[in-house]
């Protein structure tokens, strides 16, 4: 039987969410016997191909974000939210209370200690939106396992059901937002 | 004894008790967010909702009457219940791991008694006015759901310190002080209104990690056992009282 | 300022009371003084009232006609109603905003004024409209904007504005059976006073009258459940006209006044009730020194207030309270809850209002309309009212037609005419569609245009608004979805959350953006509404569900073939960003 291929990736997140992951401990040799690594921090591989699961870890707050998970969208068949920051936007959608424009200006443009006032406009540099989204909100998404950061139980019950080709079910002891 | 069914099971009530009153007191829980033991019933969260005879109706509201057929515990009504859930998570700002109600926390342990994973709807993200200018008491309001236990409360003291203002997705809790400032209210924090709230939205200031995360209410319980702890001796004691009379 | 407020604060006290009750008509008087509501003025009203400023303020906040912010010396209120919105509302209003040099929904800074929108004004006969300081301009047309432009901007006072302009011209076109009727003020409640209260009530049982509002509750019966209870009995009027495309109780008020207070009088009699009160809608505030007027006189004719007619031991008066603009306060306990200077939010039934109502007093609330027809029945009998209509639906009752028709105006018809023939008489052929009882009722397409409009087939408060087919369905749903939004009260989550989640969706499949998904979400948001607190959320998915029912083509060609969009515009998202870093080249497809 051939393994099941899976993706990582954070987007606006803190990469607790893979630290939480690592923390299935041994067992990640159980699931490397069925399971190899596509594009993630843990492979190393930077382009994503045709996946079974993808894991996203963190929000959309920027134009390559939304790329990033799009592409995760078009190369998984299923494609699962992880962690607080995926599912509602988490720590960094604390921005959301304020002006995106304010904030630039005030951190470029006009703030205390400010020299050579410029937003910084390099192409490298991806364009931030108005507002951080939960990851459903810009693409569909299978699968939600939440917490901050899930813990390693969760993710591995997800995943020991993902991989053997069933619905991942969190009994209540597992579901946690914080 | 008068009795209704609930879920098939007989429960016999008190007249002059609500279906949730009926059911909590004999040992079956019924979810709900807006609705206090000590306090008037109100009917607004309608997490409570169950069908009696067929009809949707507020089970803290609605008055136990003979012979009803209640029904709580279908599939149908859990879904229902998920959706009001993730509704009051979206509407406001939630983010559970900065929030020192977290473990304690009625809406957060409604939302796992109910297998809630997301917030299914889009995020709102509103703008709402912190305050924290009261010496004990910060109110975020943020974290509001608009169940108007702490005005309930408070109106119950005779303080009057919160009430709702504004109309449809723009009400607001307001403080009943010129200013429009906790710290300028009557409010103290040993008042019912000041520990009342479900949520986050009123807490005790330097109170916040007193019971550490793992010895929380809601983190090795679930919502409904503890409802069953805590509320029912409550509102049996009530009725008890009520009787003798 | 503050001596002026508090001043003005005890004028308004002097003058409507210290009561709790006073509390909204006080604040409707600050408005017009300050143009808006300040926190100090708020503080004064609630140790005038003895009330904890937090209630003031939550009270003063629920109303749309009451600000919170200055206000323009004019005041201008565009009426957002579908029907005036198809005649050309947008571009109205842009066109006035223009000439002020005003931005919608805020104040020129010189204070001069402030053009906002609200929900239907109840003019739609004679669309589109406006109100400047709650006095309404209909017909409007781009040269009446120009004209109402310069008079504002040369600070004209209202009283020399050419008064043709606030005309509300009579649209009585069908009369039948009542309107025809002869009528002779208080001939009717002296008929029912020589026979007493049971006759009066069994006159009402043979007529078969049913409540007005909608609802279609039995006259007689709650009269009678009324009388039953305990307690000191109250009469109140519900002249809240807010459904959108009703405008007859603004035709009866100004012209059978006199048959409605009759009618209140005579359930006065029939329940044993002192004490009367009209909830006029605050948009029809116009209408007000009017009934002032046929209430003096019913008083001055000993019609009113102590042993009437000389009857000694019946006392009854009738006080009229004006809204603020809130159409959730057409609700019967909402409306209650307003009269009692509470927040107008609906309250838990049971208790009913006829055992519970106003002070938790046993109180009968009607439609305008209901107690015009009692008023006639007690005088013509049960069974001259009975003639026409349908077996559950006795009588003739007033449509409010408008829209796409030749003769837009009110129709007195009996019960149980078909949509067809009524779109005959008003002159509609090829319509779209009509909007059987307002956004809250049914949207009814031309495969069921065979409908009648009865109890037993389509219930109705009288709302008929004809669409044409040059109207874009979607058009009209999302005006009726954002108008459910807007007026939604707050008290209870499906109805506070749904109904801004169902205008989100409704506003991304009009844009093009929407997938099957989106139309399978609608129908479940639809399902948790039921869940509300009251009728508003009950109906809320009206408009989604019918028009889906009736051209759910329209909705499969709105839809792409892709199973997710986003819900917002992407794009849009990025403009900050792109205005700060100068890459205007940079951009997101939406999917």
């Amino acid at each position: 039987m051939s393994k099941v291929k899976i993706a990582t990736c954070s987007l606006a997140g803190c990469f607790g969410c893979h630290m939480s992951f690592m923390d299935i401990d041994e067992r990640l040799l159980e699931l490397a016997e069925v399971a190899d690594f596509d594009r993630s921090p843990l492979s190393d591989i930077r382009q994503i191909g045709s996946c079974d699961i993808g894991l996203v870890e963190g929000g959309v707050c920027n134009a390559e974000n939304v790329e990033v998970l799009r592409a995760f969208r078009r190369n998984c068949r299923i494609l699962v939210a992880v962690g607080a920051c995926a599912i509602n936007g988490g720590i960094p959608a604390l921005r959301n209370r304020y002006d995106l424009g304010d904030c630039l200006e005030e951190a470029f443009l006009t703030g205390l200690g400010v020299t050579d006032p410029k937003v910084p406009g390099d192409p490298e540099l991806p364009l931030l939106l108005d507002k951080v989204h939960p990851i459903h909100e810009v693409v569909k998404i299978d699968y939600f396992i939440p917490g901050c950061p899930p813990s390693a139980e969760a993710i591995w019950t997800a995943l020991s059901a993902l991989t053997s080709g069933n619905i991942p079910q969190l009994s209540h002891q597992r579901i946690r937002y914080d | 004894m008068p009795s209704f069914a609930l879920d098939g099971q007989e429960i016999v009530f008190k007249p002059g008790q609500t279906i949730l009153e009926a059911s909590i007191a004999a040992g079956h829980y019924i979810p709900h967010l807006c609705w206090h033991p000590k306090l008037s019933p109100h009917g607004s969260c309608k997490l409570c909702t169950v069908q009696v005879n067929g009809r949707l109706c507020s089970a803290c509201t609605f008055p136990a009457a003979d012979g009803q057929e209640v029904i709580s515990a279908s599939e149908e009504l859990r879904q229902l219940r998920l959706r009001l859930t993730q509704m009051l998570f979206v509407e406001g700002n939630h983010f559970c791991p900065s929030c020192e109600a977290s473990g304690q926390c009625e809406l957060q342990a409604m939302g796992y008694y109910l297998g809630m994973t997301d917030g299914h709807f889009p995020h709102f993200f509103p703008r709402r006015e912190i305050d924290a200018s009261h010496p004990e008491v910060l109110l975020d309001r943020d974290r509001c759901i608009f169940c108007e236990l702490c005005v309930r409360a408070s109106r119950a003291e005779g303080k009057n310190v919160f009430e709702l203002a504004g109309r449809g997705i723009h009400t607001r809790l307001v403080v009943n002080s010129p200013s429009g400032r906790l710290g300028d209210s009557a409010l103290q924090a040993q008042d019912l209104a000041a520990r009342v709230c479900p949520v986050g939205a009123i807490v005790l200031k330097e109170t916040a990690f007193r019971v550490p995360i793992g010895r929380r209410r809601y983190d090795h319980k679930t919502i409904a056992e503890v409802s069953l702890e805590q509320e029912a001796p409550l509102v049996r004691a009530h009725w008890q009282e009520a009787n003798h009379e | 300022m503050s001596e002026e407020v508090r001043q003005a604060v005890a004028e308004a006290v002097g003058r409507y009371g210290k009561e709790r009750s006073a509390v909204l008509a006080v604040l409707r008087a600050l408005q017009k003084r300050f143009g808006y509501l300040p926190m100090h003025a708020l503080d004064e009203v609630a140790k005038a009232l003895e009330l904890p400023l937090a209630q003031v303020q939550g009270v003063a906040e629920f109303y749309s006609f009451l600000a919170m912010r200055p206000q323009g010396q004019y005041r201008v209120f565009f009426s957002t109603c579908i029907v005036d919105e198809f005649k050309g509302r947008a571009a109205l209003q842009e066109r006035l905003c223009a000439r002020l040099g005003v931005p919608p929904g805020q104040t020129r800074a010189d204070g001069r004024v402030s053009v906002n929108e609200a929900a239907c004004t109840g003019l739609c006969d004679q669309g589109p409209s406006l109100l400047v300081n709650g006095w309404p301009i209909a017909r409007l047309t781009p040269e009446s904007i120009d004209a109402i432009a310069c008079f504002i901007d040369q600070g004209v006072p209202l009283e020399e504005w050419p008064r043709e302009w606030f005309a509300v011209q009579d649209s009585f076109r069908v009369r039948g059976l009542q309107l025809n009727a002869p009528w002779r003020s208080g001939a009717a409640l002296k008929r029912a006073l020589r026979h007493g209260p049971e006759f009066l009530l069994r006159e009402l049982e043979v007529s078969g009258l049913r409540g007005r509002g909608g609802a279609g509750f039995p006259t007689a019966a709650k009269w009678r459940y009324c009388r039953e209870a305990q307690g000191e009995r109250c009469v109140v009027c519900n002249a809240d006209e807010g459904e959108p495309g009703t405008f007859k109780d603004r035709e009866l008020l100004k012209h059978c006044a006199d048959q409605v207070f009759e009618g209140m009088t005579l359930a006065a009699w029939a329940t044993g009730a002192q004490k009367g009160f009209l909830y006029l809608r605050g948009e029809y505030e116009f209408l007000w020194p009017h009934l002032e007027q046929v209430l003096r006189g019913r008083r001055r004719r000993g019609l009113l207030g102590r042993n009437l007619c000389g009857l000694a031991g019946f006392h009854f008066d009738i006080a009229v309270v004006v809204g603020a603009g809130a159409y959730i306060c057409g609700e019967e306990s909402a409306l209650l809850n307003s009269i009692e200077g509470r927040r107008g939010t609906p309250r838990n039934r049971p208790p009913y209002p006829v055992t519970h109502g106003l002070c938790g007093q046993p109180t009968v609330v009607n439609n305008v309309e209901t107690f015009f027809s009692a008023a006639l029945i007690a005088l013509h009998g049960g069974a001259w009212f009975a003639q026409a209509g349908t077996a559950k639906s006795r009588g003739t009752r007033l449509f409010s037609i408008s829209g796409d028709c030749a003769w837009p105006g009110i129709y007195e018809l009996p019960w149980g005419i078909s949509v067809q023939e009524a779109l005959e008489l008003c002159g509609a052929d090829d319509a779209l569609g009509v909007q059987v009882g307002g956004p809250s009722g049914a949207f009814v397409g031309p495969r069921d245009f065979h409908r009648r409009l009865a109890f037993e087939d389509l219930p109705t408060g009288g709302s008929f608004m004809v669409f044409s087919r040059q109207r874009k369905l979607l058009d009209i749903v999302e005006n009726f979805s954002a108008f459910f939004a807007h007026e939604s009260c707050g008290f209870c989550t499906p109805c506070r959350v749904g109904t801004q989640l169902q205008l989100k969706l409704v506003r991304k499949l009009r844009r093009g953006w929407g997938t099957l998904g989106d139309l399978q979400e609608l129908e479940r948001l639809g399902q948790v509404l039921e869940a509300s607190h009251c009728g508003l959320g009950h109906t809320a998915a009206h408009p989604v569900r019918t028009t889906l029912a009736a051209y759910p083509e329209v909705y499969q060609a709105a839809l792409r073939e892709i199973d997710f969009s986003p819900g917002f515009d992407l794009d849009a998202e990025l403009e900050t960003a792109r205005q700060l870093t100068g890459r205007f080249a940079d951009h997101l497809a939406q999917e």
